[in-house]
Formats: structure tokens, C-alpha cells, sequence
């Protein structure tokens, strides 16, 4: 090129042109040269080697897949395991006519439609050449029976595959989760990990709860085989082969025993409770009423059992412990307590006089107390105990919003546990600025108030509420909460053990953690606002109650008539530690529409540390003797509602 | 009368051009139809593929070049909005970004700036007054790597280095000079490793597997290993038409998309394969024609780079089929199923008719 010459020379610029052109066809028909090179190599050269590989001995790679990891219980007890059955399976490029393959199939075998309507779904999902269960479970009866007509259907086969099968049922159906399909989600998300070589072969994959979490420990390492296949496709002979890895086991820290005992408690009340041990962070019982049959799920639900589940106005499959949010109500006010003790306020002998309500400087606004009347000379430990609302509205404005609120979220108020699971909620702990952005209005001094009795905006699942209170328990110190204690290599039986994590150190004087734990014990004793709770027991029990408001049902939703008002009632709310001085166990508990703290959510939670700590299982329900001391007569104790 | 519509309808039409491009798809619909299982309604929809490409090819081969000239700014600038559209609001599909939804339709920009960027780099070079300096070089460098990175980002490799080597073929063919092309080359060789670290890790993967497929038989070797073995098993005469076992027993993976050269090769084998060769070096050369001939240096640059762009496709398909490149999407032109590739490849055939038979008959 010469850059000289300033203006152009159009027939030096054509001639320059061609003889470029010219170069790069000389290197069109190298390059065509080379392929040509190579398919002489692989079509002449190779030919016999290639040959043997395609003509005679055809070799395929099949995948083996690796059995999935169980989940057990802390004792051993089996929540999820395999099985194998045999299933009835059509590959659709095989088979002339699939509609009348299976009607003639349906002539000796039982195919019902849902059966049908599931193939035609998975059939639509899958490749042409995969082969599709037509029927699943097959009896030894009915296996035979094909056995014997196999020769009249090419492309229909019997295989045997595993299942996966929670025994349990419903319980702890939330926190277990289930497996389903493969579908084009889950797909891309393996191809994006780099996983889907890994799941050749696998047709299912953990959708929820902790089938999920854990499914790169539950899944394993898929092996393969070489095989020699015939002309028919069928394998003749095994040239090699990688053993599969099996998938590890979950070996929980939930007592599955303890477990039942706390769905049971329940009754027909909807609601979520978790125990945790303080210690640790260990999830010793997950909680989630109603739940559900996980198995319903594993081989695709049918849809009328879809639609009971997921329009029925309890809401089964909500995960409530970690995506249900309630205000936490007075069950609030130990943590206030504690703030406003460590901000140097309220430090014994302060007290007020309580005249049942509180008014803000310059206003005549009346903050009513639960107590027409009040409650007379209250000082911090007392508050807690009786659940005084002046008390705390006053102590509430003292601290301030950011104060209160900075100080409560190292208690995990307002953000997420990181527990082992997917999708957790954070909850809410509000600020001005949050509310500044969230409704562009600025922040009023009567909303600091209600914060203090955990009303207002505050939000918390019962998971959070949980781990609260373990933190307090625990003196500060905050484990991170997990349901998966131990991982065992299922070829060895070694187990791994899922470390305890501390969070957070909240720096807390012994002393003041002692005041607050005795106002809690009191609750629990005659005069708290859970005596009946605390009844006959012998070890000390810290606590407290609280009723939230209900919030959120629309007048136009088309409820039950006769439900409506239930469902407008207070959630009764309640938070323990047990023994006191050495808690090895921390409750939350909330019963949707149980109005009293007290009433309906403490003695669940008793049940759950009564068996814990003591082994006691609870009584046979109905006996009168039982009844008696959760309605017992004493002068009414128990929270009111707050206005 | 009829004869006279009948003129005027392949008045802009170059017969040689017509004639090996009707005649290699009508041999991709052979093999589709083996590939395919003998699936009829696959056979029949890329059938409806190939009229719609072919319609699109006639009416760009009836708008004449300066036109086309007119189009280049603004379809890049289009292209180029397109493109940033998808990198912040694209569908992401098999965890690529490649789609961006306008409306009704589903569209990817990358397969417009094809054609948009061998058309803008050949006007840029050809409105040039002057002898061309270095610095225009190096404008026509970033207009062309703008895209490309963009492209790459998706991820979709295979795009964006079909894209590169169009733009590449328009700066060559305009006259980079030679020492800056050996410079770039050694400089090239020297960034290779660095260029390495930026890959996407299934990216990397693929490169590794060409030199060792049985580091992972079950996952991204698998498409190489069994296609080498269609190939190789397919010998010098092949094992005939729909009787490729390789290809019949579901062992090729993606075999009527950008693994069906294996499929053609498996069953008509080395002479097939030679044939088909030949074919495509009589469209280049055609092309090559079209591009010495033409009159302005718009159209010879972008004739010329249309060719050898045609021209990559084939090679990096069938390098990639035959073990010798690494496994990049890049479908087998006029071949594979599909409509998409098959429009802009059809579009572009339809440029280089339009340039050949809208040539003046004085010569200035």
C-alpha cells in the first residue's frame, strides 16, 4: 500500500483489490485442501478402525445414575430413601402409533387417564428418542403379564428405576422439601453451573426445601459404561465402566419425634413453630401446620391434588416458619428491654407509675395499656413480666427509632437467618429512611411509640422470632441456624460434620441479661402473663407472650362465611427458653387466629420442652384432667389483646 | 406476456449463483430428512425456510447497490441499538443472552449485524477520498470490535468470530498493510494466553476437548468423539443414504443442526464428502467473480467479504465435524435446519446478484 500519494489511483486500487482476492482464494482452497487431508485420514486411513467402532461393535456410553443420598433424623430415623420399581416405558421414535401401542398396552395392564395425561405432559418435555413412563409401580403380577406380550410392542419396555419415597409423609414435609422433574429451568440453571454432563441420565432434581439446598451433597457423581449394543440397541457386553458416586446422606439435627409431638400440638390451629438449640444452632424442630404429603410431588402432581393443595385458604405449602411474616407483638419487648437496659436507661430501681396509657409530650393522644387502669409501679423486670404497654411506649421514645432498632438487628430482626434453605423471607425491622422510601412520608414519634411493643411495622417470620430468642439464650453469642448437622459419605459411612457458625457477638452485660431472664421466668410463674404455662414444671422457664394483630384479609376474597371471623382474630404468639440458667432450647411459636399468647402457643411450646428436657411425652388429647390446666381458672393472667 | 414476467423475475438473478445454491440445498434436504428420522414435517418446514430466505434473496438481489450503499449507517446504528438492548433487557435462553423481545416479535440483533457490518465497514472505506491512512484502519477496527465484544458477552462465540472475520475480510481486502497484519499476528500469539483467561469456562473446556475428547466422553467430548466415529465408519463411498448407523441409532447429538456434515458424511462418505467440497468452492468462486468484477469498491468489498464469509461457515463447521477446531455453534450453510442462518446467509447471495447484474454497461 503506498500512503503516500494523496489522492486516489482507482486502477492501482482494483489491481491492489484482485490481487488480495487472488491471495485469499489460494487460501479458500488450502483450507479446503486440509479438510480434504482429513477426511481421507479419518474415511481411508482410519476406516478400519472407525469401522470397528460403528459397524461391528457399535459402543455406546451409557450413564449409570448414582443413587441419591437418604435424609435421616438425629436418631437414624428415615425422612427421604429410594426404592426400586418397575415402570412401564415407551420411546415415542420407536413406536409406529403411540396412542394405539398404549390402548393396546391398557388391554392387559391398568393405564388410568391421569396416567396418560402424565406421559402426554412428559412426553411433550422430553426428546423423541428418551423413553417416557407410561405407567409407574408396576405390580410383579403386572410385569409378568408385559413380560409375556413384550414381542408385541418394540419400543415399549419394563425398566427398573428408583423412586424416591418419604415414609413420614407429612412430616416436617416443609423443611425436607421434595424432588420432581427435570424441566427446562432447572436445565439452564445445570448448564449455567457447568453441571449437566453430571445429569445425564437423571430425571429428577430437588425443587424445595432441603432436597434442594443440599442437592449438589444429595445428587452425586454420575458413572458410566461402555457397552456393546447390537443392531437391535440392546446392550450385549460391558467394555468398561466408572462406578457412580453415590449421593451423600443429610443426617439432621431434628428429632423427629420431637417433631411430631409439635405438629400434633397443633390440633386443627394453623401456625409455625421452631426450636432451636442456643448452643449450637441447631434446629431441633421445624414447624409448619397444615403440611402436606411430599409424596404427591415426586412423580408430578395430578392436578386435582395441585389444586386442593394450592387453593385451599390454609395455605399448606407456604413454608411458614421462614416465609411467613407476623408482627412479633409483645414477644418484642424483651429485646427493648435489653436495649434500653445496655443504653443506660430504665436501670433498676427505675421505675414508673403506671396510669394505663402513655401520651407524647405536647399531645393528648392516649397510648393505651392492655390493662384498663395500668399496672401500678412497674420497673423493667416487672414490665416484662406482666407485659406492661406504658412501660414501653415510654422507654421506645427515650431510645429513639434508630437506637432501638440498630440495637434489636444484632438480634437478626430485619434480616435473614441464612438457615439451610432457599427463600427465606428477611422480615422488616423499619426505620425513617426505610419509610421515607417506601411511602415518601417522614417518620412520626407515635410510630417509634407502638415499635416498642412490637407493633406498628415490624415484621418477623417465626424462624427470625426463633433465632431471637436463641441469641438471648445464649447470652449474645448468635449461632447461625441449620438443619443438616451432620453429611455422611454413603460408601464409607464417614461423617462430615456441618460446622456450628458464629454470626454475631452482641456485647451484653451479664447483668443486665439477668434482669431481663428473670422477668421472663416470672412470666411463667404466678402473677406473669403465662402462669399456666409454667405450671408444675420442674425446671425454670423463661418466656414471653404476644398477640399481633391480623392484617391483610380482603373483605372481597371469597372466604367461607363462617370463617371469616375466626380469621380475624389476634395470632397468639410466644417465646421460651428452658432451663433459665442453662438453656439448651430456645421456642418460638405462632398460632394463626389463637388470640392469647398464653392460651394456645405456650403450652405448645411446653409440650416441646417437656420432652426435650424430660423426655415426658405429652398425654393422650381429651382427658379432662389435661384440660384443666391449660383453662385453669386462676384470675385471668393471660394477655389481653391489645387495642 | 408470461415469458416477459418471467424475464423480469429473474432479471437480477445470476443463474451459475442460483443454480449451486439450489442444488446444495436441495442436498441438505436429503440429508435432513435421514437426520431427521425421516421426519417429513422437519424436511417440509425447512422446505418453507428455504422459500422464505429465497423470496428475501430476490428482493434484495432487485435493490440496486448504491442503495444498499444508503442503508449501511443507519442499519448499523439500528443493529448496534438492538445489541445494547439485549445486553441489558435480552431473554435469556440455555444461559445465553441472545433474544430481545420488540412487541410481537422474537428477534437476535447478532444475526442483522452480519450483514450490517461487513455493509458499514465497506462503506466507510469506500467514501474515503483519499488514499486510505493507517488511522482509517484503525477506525474500521473498532467499528467492527465494538460489536463483536458485545456479541461475545452473550455468550455466543460462534457469532461473533463469523462477525470478526467479515469485518477482518473488509480491512484485508481494502488493503491492511502487510507488515501490520504479520505484527498483529505475532502480537496475537503473544495475547493468546491472556485471551485464554477471559473464556468462559465452557468455552475453555471445548478447546481442550479437541485435544483431548476422552477427558469427559459423557459431556463436551461426546459431540466430537461420535461424530469422528460417523465420519471415519462412513469410509470412501459411505454407507448410503438413510442407512448411517452412527446417525440412525441416536448416537449424534444435535445431528440435523451443526453436527449434520457428520450425518453426510457418514453416508455418502469420502467421495460425498469431495462433492460437497467442490460444490462449495463453486459458490466461493463464484463469488470471487462477482467480487473482481464489480465497479465500485463498495461492492467489492462487501462481495468479497460475503464470499469469504460464506466461506468461513463452511470451514469452521466442518473443521469443528471433522476434530480439527473446536466446537463453536456455527451451523453447515445451505445444510443445516434452520431458518435464521438460512435468511441472512440467502440475504447476503441476494447482495452479491444485486451487485453483478446492476453494473453499468459503460465503464467510466
Amino acid at each position: 500500500m503506498n500512503y503516500r500519494s494523496e489522492l486516489r489511483n482507482y486502477q492501482l486500487e482494483q489491481h491492489n483489490f484482485r490481487l488480495r482476492l487472488a491471495f485469499m482464494a489460494v487460501l479458500v482452497l488450502v483450507c479446503f485442501g486440509i479438510l480434504g487431508s482429513r477426511f481421507f485420514f479419518l474415511q481411508m486411513m482410519k476406516y478400519d478402525y472407525f469401522q470397528t467402532l460403528a459397524e461391528n461393535n457399535r459402543i455406546s456410553l451409557v450413564p449409570i445414575v448414582p443413587n441419591r443420598g437418604l435424609i435421616l433424623d438425629r436418631n437414624g430415623v428415615i425422612l427421604a430413601h429410594n426404592f426400586f420399581a418397575y415402570t412401564l416405558e415407551i420411546t415415542p421414535s420407536k413406536v409406529k402409533n403411540v396412542e394405539d401401542t398404549i390402548n393396546e398396552i391398557s388391554d392387559f395392564i391398568e393405564v388410568s387417564a391421569a396416567d396418560r395425561k402424565r406421559f402426554k405432559k412428559l412426553r411433550a418435555q422430553s426428546h423423541n428418542f428418551e423413553s417416557v413412563p407410561i405407567r409407574t409401580h408396576l405390580n410383579e403380577v403386572e410385569a409378568a403379564r408385559f413380560a409375556v406380550n413384550r414381542y408385541r410392542f418394540p419400543g415399549v419396555e419394563i425398566r427398573s428405576r428408583l423412586f424416591r419415597h418419604y415414609p413420614e409423609n407429612n412430616l416436617g414435609a416443609h423443611m425436607i422439601g421434595y424432588i420432581g422433574r427435570i424441566n427446562d429451568r432447572d436445565l439452564a440453571a445445570l448448564s449455567e453451573a457447568n453441571e449437566l454432563s453430571n445429569y445425564k441420565g437423571s430425571d429428577h432434581i430437588g425443587k424445595s426445601g432441603l432436597e434442594q439446598y443440599y442437592e449438589r451433597h444429595l445428587h452425586g457423581t454420575t458413572g458410566f459404561q461402555q457397552v456393546e449394543i447390537d443392531a437391535d440397541g440392546h446392550a450385549v457386553r460391558v467394555l468398561s465402566s466408572t462406578p457412580p458416586v453415590p449421593g451423600d446422606n443429610l443426617i439432621l439435627s431434628i428429632d423427629s419425634k420431637l417433631q411430631r409431638i409439635g405438629e400434633e400440638a397443633f390440633g386443627d390451629h394453623r401456625g409455625a413453630l421452631v426450636a432451636i438449640n442456643p448452643k449450637n444452632g441447631e434446629v431441633l424442630a421445624y414447624v409448619s401446620q397444615p403440611t402436606f404429603d411430599p409424596n404427591l410431588f415426586v412423580d408430578g402432581i395430578d392436578s386435582e391434588s395441585w389444586k386442593a393443595l394450592n387453593d385451599s385458604i390454609d395455605k399448606p405449602l407456604i413454608n411458614r416458619p421462614m416465609r411467613g411474616i407476623y408482627p412479633p407483638g409483645s414477644t418484642f419487648k424483651p429485646f427493648v428491654a435489653l436495649a434500653g437496659l445496655e443504653a443506660g436507661k430504665r436501670e433498676p430501681p427505675f421505675s414508673i407509675s403506671d396510669p394505663g396509657y402513655f401520651m407524647l409530650p405536647g399531645s393528648s393522644h392516649r397510648y393505651r395499656d392492655w390493662k384498663p387502669g395500668g399496672h401500678g409501679q412497674v420497673d423493667v423486670q416487672r414490665a416484662i413480666t406482666v407485659s406492661c404497654d406504658t412501660f414501653f411506649y415510654g422507654l421506645a421514645l427515650d431510645l429513639g427509632i434508630e437506637r432501638l432498632t440498630s440495637f434489636v438487628s444484632h438480634f437478626g430482626f430485619g434480616r435473614k437467618t441464612d438457615i439451610d434453605m432457599k427463600g427465606e423471607m428477611s422480615g422488616l425491622l423499619p426505620s425513617p429512611e426505610w419509610k421515607w422510601k417506601r411511602w415518601k412520608q417522614r417518620w412520626f414519634p407515635g410510630e417509634t411509640v407502638i415499635t416498642g411493643i412490637g407493633q406498628g411495622y415490624t415484621l418477623v417470620t417465626p424462624l427470625q422470632l426463633a433465632q431471637a430468642t436463641a441469641i438471648l439464650a445464649n447470652k449474645g453469642v448468635a449461632m447461625r441456624p441449620r438443619l443438616v448437622s451432620n453429611i455422611q459419605d454413603a460408601r464409607n459411612g464417614v461423617t462430615t460434620p456441618n460446622p456450628a457458625v458464629v454470626v454475631d457477638r452482641v456485647a451484653l452485660d451479664p447483668h443486665h441479661v439477668e434482669i431481663v431472664t428473670q422477668g421472663m421466668v416470672n412470666v411463667t410463674l404466678p402473677g406473669g402473663t403465662a402462669a399456666s404455662v409454667g405450671a408444675g414444671s420442674p425446671y425454670a422457664i423463661a418466656a414471653k407472650t404476644g398477640t399481633a394483630q391480623v392484617i391483610g384479609i380482603k373483605q372481597n376474597e371469597k372466604y367461607n362465611e363462617s370463617k371469616i371471623n375466626e380469621r380475624h382474630l389476634d395470632h397468639a404468639l410466644f417465646i421460651a427458653y428452658a432451663p433459665a440458667d442453662d438453656p439448651t432450647i430456645a421456642v418460638a411459636v405462632i398460632v394463626e387466629n389463637g388470640r392469647h399468647g398464653g392460651t394456645t402457643a405456650g403450652p405448645i411450646a411446653r409440650k416441646i420442652m417437656d420432652y426435650y428436657l424430660l423426655g415426658k411425652e405429652p398425654a393422650p388429647p381429651a382427658p379432662a384432667a389435661g384440660a384443666a390446666v391449660v383453662n385453669s381458672p386462676e384470675p385471668t393472667h393471660e394477655e389481653e389483646l391489645h387495642d | 406476456m408470461i415469458s416477459r414476467f418471467g424475464s423480469y423475475v429473474v432479471r437480477h438473478i445470476d443463474s451459475f449463483l442460483m443454480g449451486s445454491l439450489l442444488f446444495t440445498m436441495l442436498v441438505g434436504l436429503f440429508v435432513l430428512y435421514s437426520a431427521s428420522g425421516q421426519n417429513v414435517d422437519r424436511v417440509l418446514s425447512q422446505a418453507a425456510n428455504m422459500g422464505a430466505a429465497l423470496a428475501i434473496m430476490w428482493v434484495a438481489a432487485n435493490i440496486a447497490p448504491q442503495h444498499l450503499e444508503r442503508l449501511a449507517l443507519p442499519l448499523y446504528i439500528a443493529g448496534m441499538v438492538l445489541l445494547v438492548g439485549v445486553f441489558f433487557f435480552g431473554e435469556i435462553s440455555h444461559g445465553a443472552r441472545r433474544w430481545l423481545h420488540i412487541g410481537v416479535a422474537r428477534i437476535q440483533p447478532s444475526e442483522l449485524m452480519k450483514i450490517a457490518v461487513p455493509m458499514l465497514l465497506a462503506w466507510y472505506f469506500s467514501r474515503r477520498d483519499n488514499t486510505l491512512r493507517l488511522s482509517n484502519h484503525a477506525i474500521g477496527a473498532l467499528l467492527l470490535a465494538i460489536p463483536v465484544a458485545f456479541i461475545m458477552k452473550q455468550p455466543d462465540l460462534g457469532t461473533s468470530l463469523l462477525i470478526a472475520s467479515s469485518g477482518f475480510y473488509v480491512l484485508f481486502l481494502a488493503g491492511l498493510s502487510w507488515r501490520l497484519l504479520i505484527g498483529l499476528a505475532v502480537f496475537a500469539g503473544v495475547m493468546a494466553p491472556i485471551f485464554w483467561t477471559m473464556l468462559h469456562d465452557y468455552q475453555r473446556k471445548r478447546i481442550e476437548i479437541l485435544f483431548d475428547p476422552y477427558q469427559d466422553p459423557l459431556g463436551a467430548g461426546y459431540h466430537t468423539i461420535q461424530a469422528t466415529i460417523a465420519l471415519g465408519s462412513g469410509g470412501m463411498a459411505g454407507k448410503g443414504w438413510l442407512h448411517g448407523t452412527q446417525s440412525q441409532l441416536d448416537f449424534l447429538p444435535e445431528r440435523t443442526t451443526d453436527f449434520i456434515f457428520a450425518v453426510f458424511g457418514e453416508e455418502f462418505g469420502l467421495m460425498g464428502n469431495l462433492l460437497l467440497l467442490l460444490l462449495f468452492t463453486l459458490i466461493i468462486g463464484r463469488g470471487m467473480v462477482i467480487a473482481a468484477q464489480a465497479q465500485n469498491m463498495f461492492c467489492r468489498l462487501l462481495a468479497g467479504s460475503i464470499t469469504l464469509t460464506f466461506f468461513t461457515y463452511v470451514f469452521v463447521n466442518i473443521g469443528m465435524v471433522s476434530g480439527i477446531l473446536p466446537v463453536v455453534g456455527v451451523p453447515l450453510p445451505l445444510i443445516s435446519y434452520g431458518g435464521t442462518s438460512l435468511v441472512t446467509l440467502l440475504l447476503g447471495f441476494g447482495i452479491l446478484m444485486s451487485i453483478h447484474t446492476h453494473k453499468k454497461l459503460v465503464t467510466s
